[in-house]
């Protein structure tokens, strides 16, 4: 399974099959932190994802105190 | 479905909408930020945040224009802009444009070379002295803008760790106007940033999702990630730090001095001194002179004249006396 990683810009080929959850364990990713996308739609940590399966994960932190995104 | 873990909830797209949606309504009503016949400006960036905001003020039927400043950070502000126009045409709203270097003779890659702020810091500066100028100038009676939960807890961190109780002291969801300076409120300070990035994507809203390039190594940010390491153990943390120092914490800090301010003698924004921030880090990048005689002249007197500043009150405003 693709997995499209944003800021930057990365691709990583994992195994599917799992949860989204398990996914985001398996790459050190903290769940609230990010969204998870699969043909524009989102997903929860509970999603089943398959091999076949391209996942956009787009980060929601953003700026700081001076630069509110 | 979208959980949010710190209200230990999941919410199908309606209610999601209709949780985001209650939770400015709620942070509006707590600090009475702005009434359905105030004029609101929108401090728009293209982000998640400020696009969110925009949106659920006009869906609540407020009379909110956006404002956006051109920072001239190459294909990042070219994509912010295009995006912000793009909103604001689909939506018929009003939308104030000011580039900096346009307006002002500088960007904001430059400043950061040139200046003796670092470059999130005149970036900082600029977008709040904008706000404030044009708001007034274009007749509006309040300032908005897209601060969410986890920018104001990770200020607070921030602010606390180094016990900066004049900057704690004005860490509020709202600034009142005074002396040339606008009303400042931050209606998202209940939303936290996965909140508002799940809304505009839900909502379908096209919004800048790469991260400013300059912006690499930010304090804040590593206070937010300081943030999300307790969240992730304990959800929930980071509502109780800001919310509880709202109503706890805040009142501790409440300033009880009178700072008076003065029109800057070059631009005519208030200010503490005779010329504003702004003014003289302005003149620190062009190279120009704010005054003949007594003023500093050299680059080395000019950036210490500006490195000595402390968050000055014609930038953040004054503490609420007494709040809440």
């Amino acid at each position: 399974m693709k997995v499209h990683l944003r800021n930057p810009d990365r691709e990583f080929e994992v195994i599917g099959d799992r949860k989204v959850h398990d996914v985001l364990v398996e790459l050190d990713i903290d769940p609230d932190t990010v969204l998870v996308i699969r043909d524009r739609e989102l997903l929860t940590r509970e999603d089943r994802v398959g091999e076949q399966d391209l996942l956009e994960i787009r980060p929601v932190i953003s700026g700081g105190a001076g630069c509110p995104s | 479905m979208i959980e949010i873990r710190r209200h230990n909830a999941a919410f199908c797209r309606d209610c999601f909408a209709h949780h985001v949606r209650e939770q400015i309504r709620r942070a509006i009503d707590a600090f009475e930020m702005f009434t359905p016949q105030d004029r609101i400006l929108v401090a728009v960036s293209g982000g998640k945040d400020s696009l969110a905001l925009w949106d659920v003020l006009l869906d609540l039927g407020y009379d909110a224009g956006g404002l956006y400043l051109g920072l001239g950070i190459g294909g990042y502000s070219e994509r912010s802009g295009e995006l912000v126009r793009a909103f604001a045409a689909e939506r018929g709203a009003d939308l104030v444009e000011v580039d900096l270097a346009d307006e002002f003779g500088f960007d904001i890659p430059t400043a950061g070379r040139k200046g003796s702020r670092s470059t999130c810091s005149v970036c900082g500066l600029s977008k709040r002295y904008v706000f404030n100028r044009a708001a007034l100038e274009h007749g509006y009676d309040v300032v908005a803008t897209g601060h969410n939960l986890d920018d104001e807890a990770a200020t607070l961190l921030g602010n606390t760790l180094r016990w900066q109780t004049d900057y704690i002291a004005r860490q509020f969801p709202v600034l009142p106007s005074e002396d040339g300076l606008l009303k400042k409120v931050k209606p998202l300070y209940r939303l936290s940033e996965l909140e508002t990035a799940a809304y505009v994507f839900l909502r379908g809203i096209d919004y800048v999702v790469e991260e400013c390039p300059l912006v690499t190594g930010n304090t804040q940010l590593r206070y937010k990630q300081a943030m999300n390491t307790l969240e992730a153990a304990s959800p929930g943390t980071k509502t109780q730090f800001f919310l509880g120092f709202l109503e706890r914490g805040a009142p501790m800090f409440a300033r009880r001095d009178h700072i008076e301010l003065h029109p800057c003698e070059r631009c005519g924004q208030p200010t503490t001194g005779r010329f504003c921030a702004f003014c003289r880090a302005r003149a620190q990048v062009l190279g120009e002179r704010l005054e003949d005689g007594a003023g500093p002249c050299t680059d080395r007197e000019i950036a210490a004249s500006v490195s000595e500043e402390v968050l000055p009150a014609e930038i953040y405003g004054r503490a609420l006396e007494g709040h809440p």
